[in-house]
């Protein structure tokens, strides 16, 4: 009975990871998110030079969900890799890496494989669907299936850590760009990311909110369109599949994975529920198996299909 | 919900040669001492504020970036946009009869507001206040008005008594008259502040700075140990602050990267 589940041949305590980009710029927030009941945490995506990210306002929180723009603010890859490195806890370390193009994403593989000896990650995260940073993710068309397929093989020449290929739920035809991923050898899909870009524009000021204009929408209103986009990876691949967007409670956990989810992973929770709402979120799936008779989340991946 | 708040500057004040008060047409009664706004400069960017007062609401703001540049152009019946109170605010013991401030800088603003408060509600307040130099006091008339005491520092005294604020705070800690001590300002005198309060048994409360980026906790851009300081800040106990390793020793910038002091 319980919540355990296995990454890539590693034991994890429960089948919720903290998302990139939340709460994860340092080791001791990493750790921090651990404590709060994560079984696996994704570091701050890494560029290959330092970034700053876009001007503020950052992030607005709009009717059921949070609008964001923070544009990759990251230490870059090599001060990124120290920073996190020396992962000794039994919790997995996922490193999630951003590049404008199969080379960029081949070196910043090849610079996480070469740390890998201290480094203690579990897998490589390549997010190709960030919708509010030029020249990276949607805005540089890195969703179409063919993009995917060659940033995918790219990588996986340069390293020998699993491989998790993370989509937009913005580009139609999830279910191809998924299965090309497979094709190219990708070891698990992160189905989700922030939604859009949308805008908020103040009625006051006469202007678009966000200090970048527009943002990635994420949090509970976004959850309809990542549960179809995960039912439909779900029919399109064998590999797992990370359910991403809109958990704020077991029963979304839950959901995404009756959807065809593997593991479930979260970040706008830790704005409506606080850092603890991770360990929360896993407490109320055990509560809900139990008071169903469910033994093992094994039963629920996938159990909404056919 | 977060609401984006718009209104009226009433009153701006020149506190020194290069800090502004600006007081807005707002009673944002929810406003607690310690606690935050994130302003947006639409078109410029967006910095998180001290509250200075809750009603009508002020801010004190130093002219040494774009916004706060900006800020210091404002003038009376210009608009404003801000979000908050955000973050955690200064806890004041249940019966507390007398507290300590001391402040260092700009530190002294979200101080007066707690001072300020205290009077309030019958609880003294003494205030040391702490400077470079008497040019770069502010808020000395406030503080006069809402404490019992106030006593001045200057790093080269030309005001008050010369040297940092340690050797008044000193002399107050150790006259064990206080429920509780808090500090803002330079992050070493605020350690200088806390382990002082430990050795002396005094419990003390310290304010954080980081850069910060999205404001609810969220981002991770102003993490020290863990913490956020938005969210579970910015607002510490001394000894929650002195079991940070970073506390008094280092910073992140604006990518995530360590500076050690």
């Amino acid at each position: 009975m319980g919540l355990e589940s296995v990454m890539f041949g590693r034991k994890l305590k429960n089948p919720m990871i903290l998302a990139s980009g939340i709460l994860g710029m340092t080791r001791a927030s990493l750790e921090a998110a651990c404590e709060n009941g994560c079984g696996a945490v994704t570091a701050k995506s890494l560029t290959l030079e330092p970034r700053k990210g876009h001007e503020g306002p950052n992030i607005v929180e709009v009717e059921d969900g949070l609008l964001n723009a923070m544009g990759y603010p990251n230490p870059g890859i090599v001060a990124g890799l120290k920073e996190f490195g020396g992962w000794k806890r039994s919790e997995a370390l996922i490193i999630s890496i951003v590049g404008k193009n199969k080379e960029e994403f081949a070196e910043l593989a090849e610079k996480v494989d070469a740390a890998q000896k201290t480094l203690g990650a579990t897998a490589i995260e390549a997010v190709m669907s960030c919708p509010h940073t030029p020249g990276y993710g949607t805005m540089a068309g890195q969703g179409a299936p063919e993009c995917v397929a060659s940033i995918t093989s790219a990588i996986k020449k340069k390293t020998e850590l699993p491989l998790i290929i993370k989509l937009s739920p913005s580009v139609p035809g999830e279910g191809k760009a998924a299965k090309a991923a497979e094709d190219a050898g990708a070891d698990a899909i992160n189905m989700g990311n922030s939604l859009g870009p949308g805008m908020v524009i103040d009625i006051h000021r006469k202007r678009p909110f966000l200090g970048f204009g527009v943002g990635g929408m994420s949090g509970p209103a976004i959850k309809p369109i990542v549960i179809r986009c995960v039912y439909d990876v779900y029919r399109s691949v064998k590999i797992p599949i990370i359910g991403t967007g809109g958990i704020n409670s077991g029963r979304d956990a839950i959901e995404m994975m009756m959807a065809g989810a593997t593991w479930v992973s979260a970040g706008s929770t830790a704005y409506y529920r606080g850092p603890e709402a991770f360990g929360q979120i896993c407490r109320e799936m055990e509560a809900w198996m139990k008071s169903n008779g469910v033994s093992k989340l094994k039963g629920m991946i996938g159990a909404a299909h056919d | 919900m977060i609401k984006i708040h718009t209104n009226v500057v009433k009153k701006v004040s020149e506190e020194n040669y290069r800090v502004k008060t600006i007081e807005v047409e707002h009673a944002l009664e929810e406003a607690l001492p310690g606690q935050f706004l994130m302003v947006w400069m639409p078109g410029v960017g967006e910095r998180p504020m001290s509250i200075g007062n809750g009603y009508p609401l002020t801010m004190s703001v130093a002219n040494v970036g774009k916004v706060s540049a900006a800020m210091t152009a404002l003038r009376p019946g210009d608009m404003i946009s801000y979000r908050g109170p955000f973050g955690k605010p200064f806890a004041v013991p249940k019966d507390a009869k007398r507290i300590l401030v001391i402040g260092g800088g700009y530190g002294v603003v979200p101080l007066y507001f707690l001072a300020k408060r205290a009077k309030e509600n019958d609880i003294g307040a003494v205030a040391v206040l702490g400077a470079r130099a008497a040019k770069d006091i502010i808020y000395e008339k406030q503080l006069f008005a809402v404490c019992d005491e106030v006593f001045i520092t200057t790093d080269d005294g030309s005001r008050g008594k010369k040297g940092t604020v340690m050797a008044e705070a000193e002399m107050l800690i150790r006259s064990k008259k206080f429920d509780c001590a808090y500090a803002c300002g330079p992050e070493m005198m605020m350690k200088a502040v806390a382990q002082l309060c430990r050795q002396h048994g005094m419990p003390c409360q310290v304010s954080l700075e980081r850069y910060m980026k999205c404001g609810m906790g969220v981002c991770g851009s102003c993490v020290v140990d863990g913490k956020t300081v938005c969210r579970d800040g910015p607002v510490f106990s001394g000894e929650e602050a002195l079991a940070m390793g970073e506390f008094g020793k280092a910073h992140r910038d604006a990518t995530g990267v360590l500076h050690e002091r």
